[in-house]
């Protein structure tokens, strides 16, 4: 079986749907000609021509506009970010309009629309460097499509292209690979498992709202995604050579949330720790603690436990940035924690 | 005109137009008028829920635009956008359910005054956040284009929308890529308290359309058939593939800014002198002066503009209210 990375298995679930279905476009800054900033859409241009991969000015609200409009009106367009900080110049179209199309017009109008781009904390400052799905998660109307893997990638963009929603797509910039030109050895990380990377050739369709037990455990579930799923694989695998059995729970899409796995999990360890990349106060994580407290509390024998990253802008400095950002010690804190209550 | 304080009077030219335009022309600005009228009666009676804008004195822009469209031609509109529907036959029935709240509305009481949608029409919503509409009409033509439909896409906005940033980047693409969109910007004189003058550095707003490399052009907003001339032009060079025309319609808001708004930061001797250049008024004078009807006639029509709407009242009166968790079923669409 071959084995390719992220961004080439994000690259691949895409022009095979463009192959498909002459509906699908590609807009954003430098994806034609350039190939992307992080070279997900290379060679795009060559094969689906101008009038499929638009490379845009440097206008994210209106390009974003303009894939709504196009979205309304027969199309399904993938809009590219470069970052995914900059998704905040479009937040009225994305969150305002995409997201409140369908039931401002009493669901006569559908907006089948991917909004992708990549993420993460990785050297870059403050602007360059943010998590952005808990925003997304928090606005109804929105689908928030979180992929750790190489195979979820694919599955889960074909299905974000098929679906008939505003989708924000999530590429974590550290799981691109080593070989991302956009990265270098800056975007290497020693906890990245190799897993998910036998990626089948043949399109298939992973459905959104299905989470994926990454690890089968008995003694404490950790919840994570993206870059923190590969973290709290590596804690796992730490803390099983001293006898503690972790399960791994990766959602897969924020929106819609698969609960009853969450749920199925928790009744099976009775101990929780969910992890995220964003922003502790009121972001993806603090949701899934709440989430769980509404529909597992009498399952839990601990109170859950939250790892995120610290209420600040994220700094320059690399000693300052592994401050903020959760690492493998301190989802292993967590984990003791849950397990020594 | 030169200015947008020159106020715009007289009958509008109706020589040498087809009668049947010209007569469905009429009938539609009547029936837009006659909506909001008595919309407005009705909120004060305690009728209807929620709120809205009135954009009575500027039916001229809407019914003009419209009126040089196909069918399958696509519009956004925006919060004032009554006149927009009406102007593309989006049934007076179901916009005015969707007044009431009621299942049957056009957005099955889900959108309201605001968010009217009817996408048989080719409107392709209301959007109610300043100048939101005009990259998502531009999208629409980026699809016609895409598509190879040969439709255009018009966005309505007014001149507070020219000082969003989404104004530029729209217009910017549209140009670039020649797509088939017009922009109607519908200068009413004030967005909300202020004036074109307090708010645009350069107040002759269809001078922006140079920045863009795209011809742009004032023309009376209150002369339906000065707005149908320019908009039949746009849609010409749209459909030939020669890209995007900004058109500015100088026009006036002769209500407030919304219900219960009573726009006191406007002299009275204004609103007066443009209620003297009403757009239905001037199209009638036009009429008769050409000898296209008789007086007789037009007042038929405006009976008939004013039946419908009655009928509209009537029939979302006998509608089915939303139920409480209707919502349920729009929020996310099932594939």
């Amino acid at each position: 079986m071959r084995e390719i990375g992220l961004a080439a298995a994000v690259r691949e679930g895409m022009v095979q749907e463009m192959r498909a279905d002459p509906s699908v476009i590609v807009l954003g800054e430098d994806v034609g000609k350039f190939g992307g900033a992080f070279h997900v859409t290379h060679d795009m241009l060559d094969e689906f021509g101008p009038d499929r991969v638009w490379d845009t000015p440097i206008s994210e609200a209106g390009f974003t506009g303009l894939g709504i409009g196009a979205a309304l009106t027969g199309l399904r367009p993938i809009v590219e970010y470069q970052y995914l900080d900059f998704i905040y110049c479009a937040m009225d179209q994305v969150v305002n309009q995409a997201a409140k199309i369908h039931l401002m017009s009493g669901g006569r109008a559908k907006t089948p629309l991917v909004l992708r781009g990549p993420q993460g904390a990785t050297g870059r400052g403050a602007q360059h460097s943010q998590s952005v799905e808990g925003y997304f998660m928090h606005t109804p109307g929105m689908k928030v499509v979180v992929p750790a893997t190489p195979y979820d990638a694919k599955g889960l963009i074909i299905s974000a292209i098929r679906d008939d929603n505003p989708v924000l797509f999530v590429e974590h910039k550290l799981l691109y690979g080593a070989a991302s030109p956009g990265g270098g050895k800056a975007l290497s990380d020693s906890a990245i498992q190799a897993i998910g990377m036998d990626v089948p050739e043949a399109p298939y369709a992973i459905p959104l709202g299905v989470a994926d037990v990454k690890r089968q455990g008995e003694d404490v579930t950790i919840i994570a995604t993206l870059l923190m799923l590969h973290r709290a694989l590596a804690v796992a695998e730490g803390l099983e050579t001293e006898g503690v059995s972790v399960e791994v729970v990766d959602p897969r899409t924020l929106a819609p949330l698969d609960v009853e796995t969450i749920a199925a999990s928790v009744a099976k360890t009775n101990r929780v720790v969910v992890v995220s990349e964003d922003v502790s106060r009121a972001g993806v994580a603090a949701e899934l603690v709440a989430t769980i407290n509404d529909h597992c509390f009498y399952d839990l024998e601990a109170p859950v436990q939250r790892v995120a990253a610290a209420n600040t802008p994220i700094p320059f400095a690399p000693a300052s940035e592994r401050h903020v950002i959760p690492q493998v010690g301190d989802i292993r804190a967590a984990v003791l924690r849950a397990l020594s209550d | 005109m030169n200015t947008a304080t020159e106020i715009l009077r007289g009958p509008v030219d109706c020589g040498g137009r087809d009668p049947a335009l010209l007569r469905r022309m009429f009938r539609k600005m009547l029936e837009a008028r006659e909506f909001e009228e008595q919309l407005y009666y009705l909120f004060l009676t305690t009728a209807m829920p929620g709120t809205m804008h009135q954009a009575v004195g500027q039916e001229a822009v809407a019914v003009g635009v419209v009126s040089a469209l196909n069918a399958d031609d696509t519009i956004t509109s925006t919060h004032r956008g009554h006149a927009h529907c009406v102007a593309k036959d989006v049934p007076l029935n179901d916009m005015m359910a969707e007044m009431f709240a009621k299942r049957e509305g056009s957005c099955r009481g889900m959108g309201g005054s605001m968010h009217l949608t009817d996408f048989d029409k080719g409107m392709l919503g209301a959007f109610a956040i300043v100048g939101a509409g005009i990259p998502i009409a531009t999208g629409a033509a980026l699809s016609a284009k895409v598509r190879g439909s040969g439709q255009v896409a018009v966005s309505f906005f007014g001149d507070g929308a020219v000082n969003e940033g989404i104004f530029h980047e729209a217009l910017n693409m549209a140009s670039l890529w020649n797509l088939p969109a017009i922009y109607i910007i519908e200068n009413n004189q004030y967005a909300l308290s202020m004036t074109v003058a307090e708010s645009s550095a350069l107040p002759d707003l269809a001078a922006r359309a140079s920045a863009y490399n795209m011809p742009g052009l004032r023309v009376d907003g209150n002369d339906a058939l000065a707005v149908y001339d320019a908009a039949r032009d746009a849609v010409e060079r749209a459909r030939k593939g020669d890209g995007p025309t900004l058109i500015e319609a100088l026009t006036y808001r002769i209500r407030g800014h919304a219900r219960f708004e009573a726009a006191g930061y406007r002299p009275a001797e204004e609103v007066e002198a443009w209620k003297a250049g009403d757009p239905i008024e001037r199209f009638a004078a036009g009429m008769i002066a050409a000898g296209v009807a008789a007086e007789i006639e037009l007042n038929q029509i405006r009976a008939d503009a004013e039946k419908a709407v009655e009928d509209a009242i009537a029939y979302a009166e006998s509608c089915t209210d939303v139920g409480a968790d209707d919502y349920l079923a729009y929020i996310t669409a099932e594939n």
